[in-house]
C-alpha cells in the first residue's frame, strides 16, 4: 500500500519539478535570445544602466549577460552597502516648520521660520539631486537607478513650485523608488497621494464647489467666535495664508490622464476630465502644506460620476478616487502609453511598433507588473538589433553620468556636474512642466548644446577631453 | 524717451514713404549688408491671462466673474490703462504705454487656436508647429519659415535664447540656440577647437554631424561681434530681460539674423494669481519692461523688426475656487514694432456672457493666430503667398487684419 501510494506522489514530485524548471526557463528570459558579444554587453550597459565602468563589460561577459539581467531585475539582491557610505545625507527638517508651532510666533519668528523652510526646501533639493548623481554612478543597481529616473520624470513634479522641493526627497524616496519593479497601479496610487503631486497639480486645493462655499461660511463662523484652532478634523486649514477653496481644480485630473496613463489620444474627453476631477475632491494635505495625505469628507463631491464609460454611484467618499486610479490604471490606452514611452527611452526614438505591442501586451497580462514590464522589453530580440544600437543620443544626466563613469575616476563633489546639467538645460528635479524632461534626439541636439558638451568634456575629463566631448561619445 | 521713440516711428515712415518698402529691394539690401527685416517671437508659456493682461474694462461681466482678481477700471486706484474706451494695459505694463501712443504697438485680443485643447503641451506644440490638431509635423513654423524664404544656409538667421531649442525653430533649417553669445565659444584653445571640429566633420551621424557644422561656424561670426555689450536701455536682470538683450545683441550686429526666439515663462496661475499685485502683476511687470527695454535698445534697427507675443491658450474667463485661473482658450497677443499699425486693438471682441463664451466657460476665439502669423510672414517678412503655404500648411487665410504697413 505505502508502495503504491508512493509512486504517484514521487511521479507528482517529477511533474512539479518539470513544471516549475519550464517556468523558471521562461522567466529566465529568453536567455537564449540575449546576445553575448561585446558590443552586445556595451549597448545593454549603456540602457539599461548609465555607461560602462573600466572593466565592467569583461565582468558581465564572464557572468553572462542574461544573469546580469536578471540580478538588475531583482535589484535588492544585489549588495549595494558601499554606496550608502558615498551619500550626502539630507538636511533636517526644521522643528519649527509646521504651522502649529507658527501659530503663537511673532511676526518677525514667523517670517524668520518661513525663511528656514524656504533654505530647508533649497537645501533638500540640491542635496537630493546630488544623491541623484552619485547614486548613477556608484550604485550597483543600475537598472533601478535608470528606472527611478524614469518614473520620476514620468510622474513629474517640479521643484521650483512653491514650496514642493521640501516634498521631493520623500517623493522619490516612498512613492517613486519602492514601486518601480512593482504594480503600476500601486505607483500610481502613491504619486497620487504624495504630498508632492498634490501640491504640485493642485489637486490639495479642489473642492466640490457647494461644500467648499458652506466650509468657507462655517470657518468664518469659527473664526468670529475665536476657536481657530478648534475647528473639527473635517475642516480644512485656515488661518490668515491658507487655502481658499471654494471650486473643482482640473489641473490634476487632466495631468493624470494625458500624461500619467492614458496618453494624450487616449480616448478621454474635456467632460471626464471634469468628473474625474470631481472624484479627486476631498484627496488633500492634512494640515495645510505641513502634513501628509489626508482625505476630507467635507471637500468630498458625493454625487455620481461618470468617468470613461464607467458609472461611480454617488454616496462614495475617498473610494471614489480609488476607483478612478483604478479604471485609468487598466485602460487599454495605457498599457500602449506605457509600452511606448518605455520602448522610446531604451531602445529608439521611434518606437518600433512591433515591440511596443509586445511590451504593452505583458502589461496588460500581468496588471501592470513592471519587473514583468520591464522584462519584456530589455529581453526581446529587438532591443538588441543592430539598427538600435548607437541609435540614441545621450540626455544631457546620461551623458555626463557616462562620462565619469568611463573614467573610472573618484567624484566626490557633484557640483561640477550639477552646473554641466543645469547649463545644458537638465538640472535635476527642475522641469517645470508636467511632461518631464523630454528624451529624445531633437531636444538635446542643437549647436549651443553640443559647444556646451565639449566645454563639459573639457571640465570634467581634461584627460579623455576630446574622446568624451567627440561625437561618439554623444551616442549609445 | 518718449520723444526718441516717436521719432523712431516717424523715422521708419519716412522710409517707407521713399519707396524703400518693396520688399524684394529690401531684401536685395539686406543680402548686401547682412541686414535682415526681423521677426522676433516671445513665448509666454504656462498660458498668460490674457483677460487680465489686456483688461476688457468695458465689459461688466469681466467683474462680475472676477471678484477678487479683477483690473479695475481706468480711473480707479491702480485701475487699467486705457487703450481705447474699452480695453486697458494691466498697471504693471505700464512701460509699454509709450509704444502704443506713438502706433507701435498694436493687439489682437480673443485669438489663439481653434482647436479645442486645454493641455499645456499639445497647445503648446500645436502653437509652435503651426498646425493645430495635427501632432505627426516634425517641424517648427518658424523654421519652415527659414526653409522657405532663403537659400542661405546660414545658422545665424535664427536664434532662439533658450536653454533648449524650442519647438518653433526646430527642423531642417540650421539656426542657433543659446543663453548668450560669449558663452558661444569652445574653450580650450585653437587645438582643442580644431580637434573637435574634425572629429564632428567626420562624424557618421548626420543630426551630430550637421549641427557641429552650424555651431563652428556660427563661432567664427559671432567672434567678430564686441564683447562686453554694452546696451542703450535697461533691461530687466530677469532671465527674460536678459535673453531679450542677447536678442539685441545679434540684431544690432547686422549678421543676417531674421528670427529670433525667447521665452517668458511661469505664467499658469491656478491659484493666487493676483490681480496688481501679485504672481500676474509681477510677470507682467517683467515681461512688459523687457519689451519695452529691447524697443528702446534696437533703436533705428525697430523700423524693419516686429515683436510678436503669444501663449498657448487663455484662461477661465471666472476666477476659480483659489483665486486664480484654469485652461481656457482665447488669448491676446501682442505686435511690436516698426512696420506695425499700432495703437489699435484688432479683431472681434465675443463678448464674456456665458453664451458668448467658449464652452460656456472660456474667451472665445474670433482670430485665429495663424491670421497673425500670416500676416507678418508674408506682409512683414515679404514671404511669397506661394511660400506661406509651406510654413503654415492646411490653412486657409481667414481675413486680413491690416496689422502691417505694407
Amino acid at each position: 500500500m505505502r508502495a503504491h501510494f508512493r509512486r504517484p506522489i514521487a511521479v507528482l514530485f517529477v511533474l512539479v519539478a518539470l513544471v516549475s524548471m519550464q517556468n523558471r526557463a521562461s522567466l529566465a528570459a529568453g536567455a537564449a535570445d540575449i546576445p553575448t558579444d561585446r558590443a552586445a554587453v556595451e549597448h545593454a550597459l549603456n540602457r539599461l544602466a548609465f555607461g560602462p565602468k573600466p572593466g565592467q563589460v569583461e565582468a558581465i561577459r564572464r557572468l553572462g549577460l542574461s544573469r546580469w539581467i536578471d540580478q538588475q531585475l531583482n535589484p535588492s539582491a544585489i549588495d549595494d552597502s558601499a554606496l550608502a557610505a558615498r551619500l550626502t545625507p539630507l538636511p533636517d527638517r526644521p522643528a519649527d516648520i509646521g504651522r502649529g508651532a507658527a501659530r503663537n510666533l511673532s511676526e518677525q519668528q514667523r517670517m524668520e521660520a518661513q525663511r528656514r523652510a524656504r533654505q530647508f526646501s533649497r537645501q533638500s533639493v540640491q542635496t537630493l539631486a546630488a544623491q541623484k548623481l552619485t547614486r548613477a554612478i556608484y550604485s550597483e543597481r543600475q537598472l533601478e537607478e535608470v528606472l527611478v529616473d524614469f518614473w520620476f520624470n514620468h510622474f513629474n513634479v517640479f521643484a521650483g513650485k512653491g514650496r514642493s522641493a521640501g516634498y521631493i526627497p520623500e517623493y522619490e524616496r516612498d512613492a517613486i523608488r519602492p514601486h518601480v519593479f512593482g504594480s503600476f497601479r500601486d505607483l500610481l496610487g502613491a504619486t497620487a497621494k504624495s504630498p508632492a503631486m498634490l501640491f504640485y497639480l493642485d489637486n490639495w486645493l479642489s473642492a466640490d464647489p457647494k461644500a467648499a462655499e458652506q466650509m468657507q461660511q462655517q470657518a468664518q463662523r469659527v473664526r468670529r467666535r475665536g476657536r481657530l484652532g478648534g475647528a473639527g478634523n473635517d475642516m480644512p486649514p485656515q488661518n490668515q495664508q491658507g487655502p481658499r477653496r471654494n471650486g473643482l481644480n482640473e489641473n490634476y485630473a487632466r495631468e493624470l490622464m494625458e500624461l500619467h496613463t492614458l496618453g494624450v489620444d487616449g480616448g478621454y474627453t474635456q467632460q471626464d476630465i471634469v468628473e474625474v476631477a470631481r472624484a479627486l475632491t476631498g484627496w488633500t494635505l492634512a494640515n495645510g502644506l505641513d502634513g501628509g495625505f489626508r482625505f476630507m469628507p467635507a471637500l468630498h463631491d458625493r454625487g455620481e460620476k461618470k468617468v470613461l464609460g464607467h458609472t461611480i454611484r454617488a454616496g462614495g467618499g475617498m473610494e471614489d478616487g480609488e476607483r478612478v486610479l483604478d479604471i485609468v490604471a487598466a485602460h487599454p490606452s495605457t498599457a500602449r502609453h506605457i509600452a511606448t514611452k518605455l520602448v522610446r527611452r531604451f531602445v529608439n526614438d521611434e518606437p518600433p511598433a512591433a515591440l511596443v505591442d509586445k511590451v504593452a501586451a505583458t502589461f496588460t497580462k500581468t496588471k501592470g507588473d513592471l519587473r514583468e514590464v520591464v522584462r519584456t522589453l530589455v529581453t526581446a530580440p529587438e532591443f538588441y538589433a543592430a539598427e538600435h544600437r548607437n541609435a540614441k543620443v545621450k540626455t544631457p544626466l546620461e551623458f555626463v553620468v557616462s562620462g565619469v563613469r568611463t573614467t573610472g575616476r573618484e567624484a566626490r563633489d557633484a557640483r561640477p556636474m550639477l552646473n554641466a546639467l543645469q547649463q545644458l538645460g537638465m538640472a535635476p528635479y527642475m522641469c517645470q512642466p508636467p511632461t518631464g524632461y523630454d528624451d529624445t534626439a531633437e531636444t538635446w541636439v542643437s549647436a549651443g548644446a553640443l559647444v556646451t558638451r565639449m566645454n563639459i568634456a573639457q571640465q570634467l575629463a581634461p584627460q579623455r577631453a576630446a574622446e568624451i566631448g567627440g561625437p561618439e561619445f554623444q551616442r549609445h | 524717451m518718449t520723444s526718441r521713440r516717436i521719432f523712431l516711428k516717424s523715422g521708419a515712415m519716412t522710409m517707407l514713404s521713399l519707396g524703400f518698402a518693396p520688399s524684394f529691394l529690401a531684401r536685395a539690401a539686406a543680402a548686401a549688408t547682412g541686414r535682415r527685416r526681423l521677426l522676433i517671437a516671445v513665448f509666454q508659456r504656462g498660458a498668460v491671462d490674457g483677460l487680465n493682461m489686456i483688461v476688457p474694462f468695458g465689459e461688466a461681466e469681466y467683474y462680475r466673474l472676477r471678484p477678487t482678481i479683477a483690473v479695475a477700471r481706468p480711473g480707479a486706484q491702480d485701475g487699467a490703462i486705457a487703450l481705447d474706451d474699452f480695453f486697458g494695459l494691466h498697471p504693471r505694463m505700464r512701460a509699454l504705454k509709450p509704444l502704443w501712443d506713438n502706433k507701435s504697438l498694436a493687439i489682437v485680443h480673443a485669438s489663439g487656436s481653434h482647436d479645442r485643447t486645454r493641455s499645456h503641451f499639445d497647445a503648446q506644440d500645436y502653437m509652435e508647429s503651426g498646425t493645430p490638431g495635427v501632432k505627426s509635423t516634425r517641424d517648427g513654423w518658424l523654421n519652415r519659415y527659414l526653409q522657405a524664404s532663403a537659400a542661405d544656409p546660414s545658422p545665424l538667421r535664427g536664434v532662439a535664447v533658450a536653454r533648449q531649442m524650442p519647438r518653433a525653430m526646430q527642423g531642417k533649417a540650421p539656426s542657433l540656440t543659446f543663453g548668450n553669445v560669449d558663452s558661444f565659444e569652445v574653450r580650450g584653445g585653437m587645438d582643442s577647437r580644431q580637434n573637435f571640429e574634425r572629429a564632428f566633420s567626420e562624424a557618421d551621424n548626420p543630426l551630430l554631424r550637421g549641427t557641429a557644422k552650424d555651431a563652428f561656424e556660427a563661432m567664427r561670426t559671432l567672434r567678430t561681434i564686441g564683447t562686453p555689450y554694452r546696451p542703450s536701455a535697461e533691461y530687466p536682470r530677469s532671465p527674460f530681460g536678459q535673453a531679450l538683450q542677447e536678442i539685441a545683441r545679434v540684431a544690432k550686429a547686422d549678421i543676417g539674423l531674421e528670427v529670433a526666439f525667447a521665452e517668458s515663462n511661469n505664467w499658469d496661475h491656478h491659484a493666487n494669481e493676483g490681480s496688481t499685485q501679485g504672481q500676474i502683476a509681477q510677470r507682467l511687470d517683467d515681461l512688459a519692461t523687457g519689451l519695452a527695454a529691447l524697443s528702446a535698445d534696437l533703436g533705428e534697427r525697430l523700423s524693419d523688426t516686429v515683436i510678436l507675443t503669444m501663449s498657448e491658450f487663455g484662461r477661465t474667463a471666472a476666477e476659480n475656487g483659489n483665486r486664480g485661473t484654469d485652461h481656457g482658450h482665447g488669448n491676446a497677443m501682442m505686435i511690436i514694432g516698426g512696420p506695425v499699425k499700432g495703437g489699435r486693438v484688432y479683431g472681434t471682441w465675443p463678448g464674456l456672457k456665458i453664451d458668448q463664451r467658449f464652452e460656456g466657460r472660456d474667451l472665445a476665439i474670433t482670430t485665429d493666430f495663424r491670421d497673425v502669423f500670416n500676416e507678418i510672414v508674408t506682409s512683414h517678412l515679404g514671404l511669397s503667398k506661394d511660400g506661406i503655404a509651406r510654413v503654415l500648411p492646411g490653412y486657409t487665410p481667414a481675413q486680413s487684419l491690416g496689422l502691417i504697413t505694407v
